[in-house]
């Protein structure tokens, strides 16, 4: 098993679900609906949380503990692609955003979850299930929304156009990516983005939206080399605000 | 605003909320209850209410709102306008005028039997072997007959009778 690789992929898929775990947290208290303020809190919170599972995984592979690496890191350290760093915009713009991620997410863990390094096969296995949840309301809320009102419709659209482009940047490649299709452990990052547009191109149609034409998604990768956008180094700050205060502090 | 009867409250004079926003149909959507259920085979219990605009996304929302922290493999919702309820006024139909005892559950006698049953049953399954309730209890094999899956029979009761016990199956 190349560790180094390994590393490299536990790194990608921790901190996307950290930083946009982060940033659907911001809607806590002003969700459009109480109902729906409660349901997308506890699904970023679900990230985080799978954030910390992954983080789990790099500590018994001999990296930092999971605290450390969370909140001790420069921004260039970090391993997350520019989608998630992305303001959460208006409230389309954040449903969108979440379903375009976990539809990728989904499709991640099923194939992690027969991946040859057997832990990360276990943790995919049981992440997935989590998954389904937020993949349903997603996928309801794009239906929803797109088959809504003109004005819903419109928006959703809109906040579609706008994210799609960033959106394929969770398959920024790097140059572990064939180690790692070559070792069994997931495959290539070409190959989910192929299976993740297949989906959307058979799903956008159910919720009255068209799929934007995409040109250029390449401008938005670096995320994954550690150049990110200037979205992230104001999280990041706020993220490890209060545990800068007392680093050696037990919670 | 109605001002208050209470001379030590003074209420800030705010506009009417009413003025703030306009009801059209959207304004506030319906409510469904919501039926929770803990394991396959349990009745669904009612756990509470929300709002929705469809049962899609009632469901959807429900999950998180009472789904997520207690055992849960089902959910149900209901437009809360689809459930129909006696009055409040009319309770009092409910309360028995004569003795009806041997309506409720707790008066029938098997009651007692069906405890120690529940309370032996580990025994009763395994004692089919060298245990003392091998004397008492015989375990067999279900009888090819409607969905039984076994048939225990215990010692005679206190009045000679034979005692039995079916178990069908789920």
């Amino acid at each position: 098993m190349n560790i180094a690789a390994l590393k490299d992929l536990l790194y990608r898929l921790a901190d996307d679900k950290l930083i946009l775990g982060h940033r659907n947290s911001e809607w806590i208290g002003f969700g459009p609906i109480l109902e729906e303020d409660i349901a997308f809190a506890s699904m970023a919170q679900d990230k985080v949380g799978q954030s910390l599972a992954f983080y789990q995984m790099l500590h018994e592979l001999g990296e930092q503990e999971p605290d450390t690496i969370a909140f001790t890191r420069t921004t260039a350290e970090f391993r997350c692609c520019h989608f998630v760093e992305l303001p959460i915009g208006d409230y389309a713009f954040s449903l969108v955003r979440h379903y375009l991620f976990d539809l990728a997410d989904m499709i991640r863990l099923r194939h992690l979850a027969a991946s040859s390094y057997k832990p990360l096969a276990e943790l995919a296995t049981k992440l997935f299930k989590e998954g389904k949840y937020h993949l349903m309301h997603g996928r309801v809320f794009m239906k929803q929304l797109g088959n809504g009102t003109e004005e819903s419709r419109m928006k959703m659209q809109t906040a579609l156009n706008e994210a799609l482009p960033y959106a394929y940047s969770l398959f920024e490649p790097t140059i572990h990516t064939e180690a790692l299709a070559l070792a069994g452990v997931q495959p290539l990052e070409d190959e989910l983005m192929k299976e993740w547009q297949t989906e959307l191109y058979a799903f956008l149609p159910i919720c009255g939206l068209r799929m934007p034409n995409v040109e250029n998604f390449i401008d938005h990768f670096g995320g994954r080399k550690g150049y990110h956008t200037e979205y992230l180094p104001p999280l990041v700050k706020e993220m490890t605000e209060v545990f800068a205060i007392d680093p050696e502090a037990t919670w | 605003m109605k001002p208050s009867f209470d001379p030590r409250v003074k209420r800030l004079e705010l506009p009417s909320m009413e003025s703030l926003y306009e009801e059209g149909e959207l304004y506030q959507w319906q409510t469904y209850e919501v039926f929770q259920q803990q394991a396959r085979g349990d009745r669904h219990m009612h756990v509470g209410s929300l709002h929705a605009p469809n049962p899609e996304m009632a469901l959807v929302l429900a999950k998180e709102q009472y789904g997520r922290r207690e055992q849960c493999v089902n959910l149900w919702v209901v437009k809360t306008s689809n459930v129909h309820a006696t009055r409040y006024e009319d309770s009092d139909m409910f309360l028995h005028a004569t003795n009806k005892i041997y309506r409720e559950g707790a008066g029938y006698k098997v009651k007692g039997t069906i405890e120690e049953f529940k309370h032996n049953l580990d025994g009763y399954l395994a004692g089919s072997e060298g245990n003392e309730q091998k004397k008492e209890v015989e375990v067999v094999d279900a009888p090819k007959i409607a969905n039984l899956d076994r048939v225990i029979r215990l010692s005679a009761g206190k009045n000679g009778k034979p005692r039995m016990i079916l178990i069908r199956k789920i």
